[in-house]
């Protein structure tokens, strides 16, 4: 059968040839009819009194169709957005959840705040009225220093959260950690700044809503990766359509990394307005919008320890992080520093007794939520920065110190500390790689060389664990989700024998259009052109839970493999009856139903056209058609790992930091195509060296600008900041999924900081400056910390 | 951007004409600084004059004396023309290295002078090597048009028309860019010049500046050496987040010695 | 006095004409007068190279070129650059070493990889990988973390060299 694919190939994507060409859709892409536009007026400062708004003059500029400021939404009970994740503090008691109207009702809480809407004829005229709008402020202090957020005189956020402390949690055994201090032979301490990230995924967040006045119905045509979720919060929570009158469209989407998982202002006004105007509605960020509002990541202070006995293995690990919320929760904001950090900070140690505390502070700040690895790259930061701070201090090689502490391959199932149960690994023969494929052994001379030079080389580890593949259902439930983390398939076979394969995980770049074909192309044996996949409609597909958390695959292709698996079923009564045989006779190979010990055999398609031309079927025990939908919840999270080793050289004199080899080897289970896997690495990896060196938001302490709201500030890693990566691969199949497959697209994220900043800090000890540098490791603060005296 | 009226003349005459007439006129060469300027509502003139359709202001004229550049040559076109390169290797490494591909392409050796950004390239190639400004309506030394950040001795509707550098025995370029947008956070030009060692900052404070100290070193030795030791203060120069006043001070000797190096 | 202004231009081997808002920059002029939007605007302020196109046979930022400006102007963008073949063979060196995810960026990286490639061409050279980052350094991507995209600008380099000497 031609151009069958299967699992393992490296299959060239489907969705290529639109992308290549010019021709891929993306929502700013849309021209709808008698379209408006909007714009929205944003505070230009941190906190302020909104003591009075004229809208008359932008009302009466050229071409405007409506002007709408807070009052008006809050007249139309337009619901605040919500934080769809309860997290409840150290004595049970749910986290605070100020109010978060869409747009300010009479106080604004960080610069970029929603102040208005403006509905006009084009953009440029919106953006005109907008200035009009005269807004008369009560500037007032504002606090967006994290560490100060806390403290007592702290100006407040919110008038019901004392403090600005949205929670206090924890998680781990206390007493057993402070048991193993009073024991240890050797202690480490770390303070550690996981700096604010801006996503910036290239495509700028864009709605275009349409109300049909003769149905009632609304279409969301958005920016999003989870579709479905949108439709959901904004119908049960905050506009109060019917699920069923709202179709939510995300079409291709231009790069998400978390930031197009959350449900924003911009869009729910599009939807409420177009209804309340009768016209469709297009607005489309730019990008100091996207700086400004687009849910930031990270921003984490940390002090922490790790109590070894004499052998250096790990006895105790307690940790206390504050967390920035930034002035409102995003939509899963809560979970992020403490089900999705917390719990991974055993790392791949065994380290028996782990306590984590954090506690969530409100800023006047953009609102801070999951970006690509959400949590877990936090961890791992932590984890592996003071592993090898240890190994420093006790004299010990920083990869023989891993080894060490590893969690052996007999041990799993392996239940941690801090929760979770990790299902399978095997972490020694991946770091044996990671040595081999970096000459781990060479460094030595490798160093010895640059110095001679006047540089100063250094090599870092990175050995990290993720949770992924979110998630059981009754699991996040239990820990305050308020939604199911199961996802849908449907196999929607046409007569002809061509199908429609339908997911509810949206694909934004991570190529599923070509993955999930082939997990299809595989198990059914239906050739690759033979197959589309269709995502991103709310009245397409049945449902889906979106995508995030590197779970498309392991919970989308379980799916997916589920309702094939239906297909097959239904298939084989089919085929029974075509061949006069015994339903338990027949087998399934190739695409193809055969008699077993027969070469009596029904090809797939030919089963599809009975299925649909029912004349010699047996319909008295089977319904006609072939359309099979599934739905998948996890029994587990997956646990891919791996190791990362960074080597790099710093030129002293102007503190640039070079990578000069990067190696990735990673556990990521069974791989359905290894090329789509490298560009997740590739890319993950490209993110977190632009943690480590270069991003980070900078706000002014005194006024609460965002001092890093454009490209010319915001340092975005180019072409010729990177290097190429050297990549390998340990496969340990995820045991619980019918795929064998455990996520590959927060890894590189996730690893890479620590590897980045532990070969800085391994150049840098050279000079003692190892403990004088945080994250991003700008030329400026290695210059700064090598000349620190 | 706000609504504007767009001309295009044919002549540097008719250029400043229209600029004169204009309520708030505002040329534009490039537009590779104007336009984002626009965009963001931080300008908002009444007419904007194009000088694309000035044919006049573009070209190359290379002589024994030193090199001529109109003011609507492009970066690119001084970055690839081998005369340059042959006259003043220096000059035309700088143009090469100014922004990105797509931004060498468009922008122009005259609106760079004459928007004479903090941390743009040209100004301290103009300064150390002693370059000439000529407008329509006069001729004016470079250490006397840069006034200060964004200020020039431009007057109101004063057209920039050509550049002219004087050649030097030696000259080299080294710049440290700022990590995000690639302008200059620290960029130093040195030249053996007619007139002796000259050594132009840019990036650093808040204007293109020489170092006088430096070029006293260089004129009894022309070494890296020479300058490796001489610091500049940080008084007075720019502080962001990128680099502080002491690191950019730092890396004026840091760049100034790498530049005599690149020199020969 | 009139913000708007008569252009007439050749967009992709097509000649336009058109009054512009003197304020219109060059992609949304082919965006949304047009109908090309095959060319994206990522940034606004010409850091990103999202916008970028060819005018008069040379990249340029789009979203920092005025439409009005370009009366007589020769302009070519992905949709051009598709139909005439001319990255035919990049396109297919995209897809073979995946060097495309979100597709955002993709059409700008292709022109932009396209005039390294026609340089190259001219200088008789295959680019080094640090020559083609060089060139590329005012296209953001944020999915690939580039490496694939170098490569395939690379294999296509190094295939056009071969069958140049052959």
């Amino acid at each position: 059968m031609s151009n069958v694919s299967k699992i393992g190939d490296r299959v060239h994507r489907k969705e290529d040839r639109r992308f290549l060409t010019g021709t891929g859709r993306y929502v700013d892409d849309l021209q709808l009819s008698r379209c408006t536009h909007a714009h929205f007026l944003r505070s230009p400062h941190a906190h302020a009194r909104i003591k009075g708004i004229d809208t008359s003059k932008a009302a009466a500029s050229a071409g405007v169709v409506a002007v709408f400021t807070g009052k008006d939404t809050a007249d139309a009970k337009v619901g605040g957005l919500i934080c769809g994740w309860v997290v409840k503090d150290k004595h049970g008691v749910p986290h605070k959840a100020p109010g978060h109207p869409a747009i300010a009702l009479d106080t604004v809480r960080h610069v970029g705040d929603t102040v208005a809407m403006v509905i006009a004829d084009t953009a440029a005229n919106a953006r005109d009225a907008a200035d009009k709008i005269e807004v008369d402020y009560e500037v007032l202090p504002a606090i967006v220093d994290l560490t100060k957020a806390l403290s007592a005189g702290a100006p407040q956020v919110h008038s019901d959260v004392p403090g600005n402390l949205c929670y206090d949690w924890e998680l781990g055994d206390k007493a057993a950690v402070d048991a193993a201090f009073a024991k240890a032979a050797h202690v480490t301490k770390i303070d550690v700044v996981n700096n604010r990230l801006i996503p910036n995924a290239m495509e700028p967040r864009a709605a275009a809503a349409e109300y049909d006045r003769g149905t009632g119905n609304y279409t969301l045509h958005t920016t999003s990766q989870n579709p479905h979720v949108t439709r959901l919060v904004l119908s049960a929570f905050v506009l109060g359509i019917p699920e069923h009158k709202l179709r939510v469209i995300a079409p291709d989407v231009g790069g998400g990394f978390g930031s197009k998982i959350f449900i924003y202002a911009e869009e729910t006004l599009c939807v409420w307005a177009a209804g309340k105007v009768g016209r469709s509605i297009k607005w489309t960020a730019d990008r100091s919008e996207s700086f400004m509002t687009d849910a930031h990541g990270r921003d984490h202070v940390t002090h922490a320890e790790i109590a070894m006995d004499k052998d250096g293995k790990f006895t105790g690990f307690r940790i206390d992080t504050i967390a920035n919320m930034g002035a409102y929760l995003s939509t899963f904001a809560t979970a992020v520093p403490t089900y999705l950090y917390g719990t991974l900070l055993a790392g791949q140690y065994t380290t028996p007794a782990i306590h984590v505390n954090v506690r969530a502070a409100f800023t006047h700040t953009t609102p801070v939520d999951a970006y690509r690895g959400a949590g877990r790259p936090e961890a791992t930061y932590l984890v592996e920065s003071i592993v090898s701070k240890a190994a420093r201090e006790i004299g010990v090689d920083p990869a023989e110190l891993r080894k060490r502490n590893f969690i052996a391959p007999t041990a799993f199932p392996y239940q941690t500390p801090v929760a979770l149960t990790y299902d399978s690994g095997n972490y020694v023969p991946i770091i044996d790689e990671a040595m081999k494929l970096s000459d781990y052994a060479g460094f030595g001379a490798r160093q010895s060389a640059a110095k001679a030079k006047g540089k100063l080389r250094g090599i870092g580890i990175s050995s990290y664990i993720e949770a992924c593949g979110l998630a059981p259902s009754a699991v996040v439930g239990s820990l305050g989700a308020g939604v199911g983390q199961w996802e849908s398939a449907q196999l929607r076979f046409n007569p002809t024998g061509n199908v429609q394969v339908l997911t509810g995980s949206h694909s934004h770049g991570q190529g599923h259009e070509t993955t999930f074909a082939q997990i299809v192309s595989d198990k059914l044996g239906v050739p690759m052109d033979q197959i589309e996949v269709v995502h991103g409609d709310t009245s397409q597909v049945p449902f889906g839970m979106g995508t995030y958390g590197s779970r498309s695959l392991a919970v989308g292709g379980s799916a997916i493999m589920k309702a094939a698996d239906k297909i097959i079923a239904k298939g084989k009564k089919i085929a029974a009856h075509l061949m006069e045989a015994a339903e338990a006779d027949i087998v399934f190979e190739n695409g193809t139903f055969k008699v077993s010990g027969t070469d009596k055999n029904v090809p797939l398609a030919q089963a599809v056209f009975a299925a649909y031309v029912p004349h010699n079927y047996p319909i008295d025990k089977v319904e006609p058609g072939m359309d099979e939908n599934a739905f998948y919840d996890p029994s587990n999270f997956t646990y891919p790992s791996g190791t990362q080793i960074c080597e790099v050289e710093i030129d002293p004199d102007t503190g640039v930091v070079e990578i000069v080899h990067f190696v990735a080897v990673d556990d990521f289970g069974n791989i359905v195509n290894p090329m789509v896997v490298e560009g997740q690495v590739h890319g993950g990896i490209a993110q977190g060296v632009g943690q480590a060196l270069m991003e980070a938001a900078a706000y002014d302490n005194a006024t609460g600008q965002l001092l890093s709201g454009s490209y010319m500030d915001y340092t975005m890693p180019r072409a010729d900041d990177l290097p190429s990566f050297t990549l390998g691969y340990k496969t340990t199949p995820c045991p619980h999924n019918p795929l064998g497959v455990k996520g590959c697209g927060e890894a590189g994220a996730i690893a890479a900081p620590a590897a980045v900043m532990n070969a800085v800090r391994d150049a840098l000890a050279q000079v003692g400056a190892q403990d004088r540098i945080e994250m991003p490791a700008t030329p400026q603060r290695v210059w700064a910390a090598i000349n620190a005296r | 951007m706000y609504d504007f009226a767009y001309h295009k003349p044919k002549s540097v005459a008719d250029a400043a004409a229209a600029v004169k007439k204009a309520s708030d006129g505002k040329l534009m060469s490039g537009g590779m600084t104007l336009i984002p300027t626009l965009k963001q509502r931080l300008a908002h003139p009444s007419d904007v004059v194009d000088l694309a359709g000035v044919s006049d202001l573009v070209g190359i004229k290379v002589d024994a004396t030193g090199v001529t550049i109109g003011a609507m040559t492009k970066h690119a076109d001084v970055a690839s023309s081998a005369d340059v390169a042959r006259a003043i290797p220096a000059l035309a490494a700088l143009a090469g290295g100014i922004g990105d591909r797509q931004v060498r392409n468009r922008g122009t050796i005259g609106g760079s002078v004459a928007n004479n950004d903090p941390a743009a390239d040209y100004p301290a190639a103009l300064v150390a090597l002693g370059a000439t400004v000529t407008t329509n309506e006069r001729k004016i030394a470079a250490e006397d048009f840069f006034k200060g950040m964004f200020e020039t001795a431009l007057k109101d509707g004063e057209i920039v028309t050509s550049v002219s550098f004087p050649t030097a025995t030696k000259a080299a370029y080294m710049k440290f860019p700022n990590p995000a947008s690639r302008y200059a956070m620290v960029g130093v030009f040195v030249a053996q010049t007619a007139s002796g060692p000259r050594v132009a900052v840019t990036g650093a404070g808040p204007a293109v500046f020489r170092v006088k100290a430096m070029e006293e070193a260089l004129a009894k030795s022309w070494s890296a050496d020479a300058v490796a030791n001489v610091k500049v203060p940080a008084e007075g120069l720019n502080s962001d987040i990128h680099a502080s006043a002491e690191y950019r001070a730092h890396l004026v000797t840091v760049m100034a010695k790498r530049a005599v190096a690149a020199a020969g | 006095m009139s913000t708007s202004v008569d252009v007439t231009l050749s967009v992709n081997g097509e000649r336009v004409a058109r009054r512009v808002e003197a304020r219109r920059h060059l992609v949304d002029f082919l965006r949304l007068d047009l109908g090309l939007t095959g060319t994206h605007t990522g940034c606004e302020h010409g850091v990103c190279g999202a916008c970028t196109v060819r005018v008069d046979g040379v990249i340029v930022r789009g979203c920092l070129v005025l439409a009005a400006s370009l009366d007589g102007a020769t302009v070519e963008t992905i949709e051009g650059l598709t139909e005439s073949g001319e990255i035919a063979d990049l396109q297919t060196a995209f897809v073979e070493r995946n060097a495309a995810q979100c597709g955002f960026c993709t059409p700008a990286m292709l022109l932009t990889a396209a005039d390294l490639l026609s340089a190259a061409a001219r200088d008789g050279a295959v680019p080094s990988r640090e020559a083609i980052r060089e060139h590329i350094a005012g296209n953001y991507c944020r999915c690939t973390g580039y490496h694939a995209i170098v490569d395939a600008i690379e294999t296509v380099a190094t295939a056009r060299a071969g069958k140049g000497r052959s």
